[in-house]
């Protein structure tokens, strides 16, 4: 064990960590930003916009988090136009890719999970915020969305722990995270049990914080009703 | 797409069989379901354990479940793909490797599962079988598990779709089954990306999307037997 803790070790374990967490946060904004979205556009009166938005969420739901990943990291670039092409390949691009398909992922799942969050919700909630002369729009952001997503919180909570754990995959396209950075040392230092013990203690250390969150939100919610 | 498939389909379906090792589709699916099945008797021991009335089972069940839910799947693959040959000194291939680890790790998502049935029975079914001077393994081998597992068939079958998609990390290991055949096909046509794997994820699509769907019928379907037999006994 303490042959494999050297502080050049250590630094990049953390750094790994600190990727893996990046990562996180790239996919909780991005993609709960779009989880919004389309669930605000699926509760649109608009046959077409509906499908599409929930064509979106079965193929994401439906398709392996990996395979979303590869398809991201090798067959997107191939529709990219030129100038996108260019600011991706410039800007490390494993991290842009791999992030996009953890996101577009998240999203599709925050979607259906604030979907039951809404319909919780009693129509009086919207009939309401329209009589007092909010419009659609500002009905959705101030009424109707913090209510949703406080009620889909526990469900929300559950997934970003699995899309936490889900940040593993993206070492497969290259990205430096905390995987990546075990498997390395693994091949450098050949201390298997080590390397890989540390990676785990890390992972559920972070895991343990989500879940503490979940259950701290899960124990406020019961209270409240 | 159309000439791809043509040429490879017989790759995606059961890979090098019978020249080489089965793969290809064949292979996700018997991982899948082997991994499901293995694991389903582990998942219920550790639910019946998790809601035993002994302490020390419970919490120790319970720290199983939630390690093993806190922990990325590819690292017990890993685990696995390193230790297995260490303890059993064999080698040991690449879908064997994953099939372990889906066990491990389906098996804590089963538990949950059944733990979620067995509460939502009534609690006069416990008391009934009690009250008959059966053992608690009567009672939960004829009464209680029968009932919970019925009702959860859906889940089930849900976690046997995501025990599909999870057989998708097999690639890592070199386990022959379809992303692995997918990814192959791909470097050896190197300009084909899109449409391969195009195919791999409309083939995963086609999959897992249908057993969501009988899910959800068997779901449907339950709910309205249950209300049935509930209206008959009022």
């Amino acid at each position: 064990m303490l042959t494999l803790l050297t502080s050049e070790n250590i630094a990049r374990f953390l750094f790994g960590l600190l990727t893996s967490l990046q990562l996180a946060f790239v996919l909780v904004v991005v993609g709960g930003v779009l989880g919004v979205v389309l669930a605000g556009l699926r509760s649109l009166p608009i046959r077409p916009v509906q499908w599409f938005v929930s064509l979106f969420v079965l193929y994401h739901r439906n398709v392996p988090l990996l395979v979303q990943i590869l398809f991201w990291y090798f067959a997107m670039p191939q529709l990219f136009p030129a100038p996108i092409l260019r600011f991706v390949n410039d800007h490390n691009p494993e991290f842009l890719l791999a992030g996009a398909a953890l996101s577009f992922a998240f999203g599709a799942y925050v979607s259906e999970d604030l979907r039951s969050g809404f319909r919780a919700l009693p129509k009086v909630q919207y009939e309401a915020s329209r009589a007092i002369g909010l419009s659609f729009l500002q009905s959705f952001v101030y009424i109707l969305l913090p209510q949703a997503v406080r009620n889909s919180m526990p469900a929300l909570i559950n997934q970003l722990l699995l899309f936490f754990k889900g940040t593993s995959l993206a070492s497969v396209v290259g990205v430096a995270e905390l995987t990546h950075v075990a498997s390395d040392l693994n091949s450098s230092t050949l201390l298997t049990f080590e390397t890989f013990f540390v990676a785990t203690v890390l992972y559920l250390f972070i895991s343990l914080l989500i879940m503490g969150a979940g259950s701290f939100v899960s124990r406020r919610m019961a209270m409240r009703t | 797409m159309i000439d791809i498939l043509q040429t490879y389909w017989l790759d995606l379906l059961i890979g090098g069989y019978p020249n080489g090792p089965l793969g290809g589709l064949a292979m996700t699916m018997i991982i899948a379901v082997t991994s499901i099945v293995l694991a389903f008797p582990l998942g219920v021991l550790l639910a019946l354990a998790n809601l035993s009335e002994r302490r020390w089972m419970s919490r120790s069940s319970g720290a199983v479940i939630t390690f093993v839910r806190g922990v990325p799947l590819l690292m017990f693959i890993f685990w696995i793909y390193f230790a297995l040959p260490v303890v059993t000194g064999l080698s040991v291939s690449g879908s064997v490797t994953l099939i372990v680890a889906l066990v491990i790790f389906e098996s804590a998502y089963i538990s949950q599962i059944v733990k979620a049935g067995i509460l939502a029975l009534p609690r006069g079914q416990r008391e009934a079988a009690e009250s008959l001077s059966m053992t608690p393994f009567q009672v939960n081998m004829k009464i209680i598990l029968p009932q919970a597992i019925f009702n959860m068939t859906p889940s089930l079958i849900s976690q046997l779709s995501s025990a599909v998609k999870d057989t998708s990390l097999g690639y890592i290991i070199n386990a022959t089954e379809i992303t692995f055949a997918t990814a192959q096909i791909n470097s050896i046509l190197l300009t084909k990306p899109l449409e391969i794997f195009g195919v791999l994820a409309i083939v995963f699509f086609v999959i897992c999307a249908s057993l969501t769907g009988l899910a959800n019928i068997l779901e449907r379907r339950l709910g309205r037997s249950q209300s049935i037999a509930l209206a008959n006994v009022r």
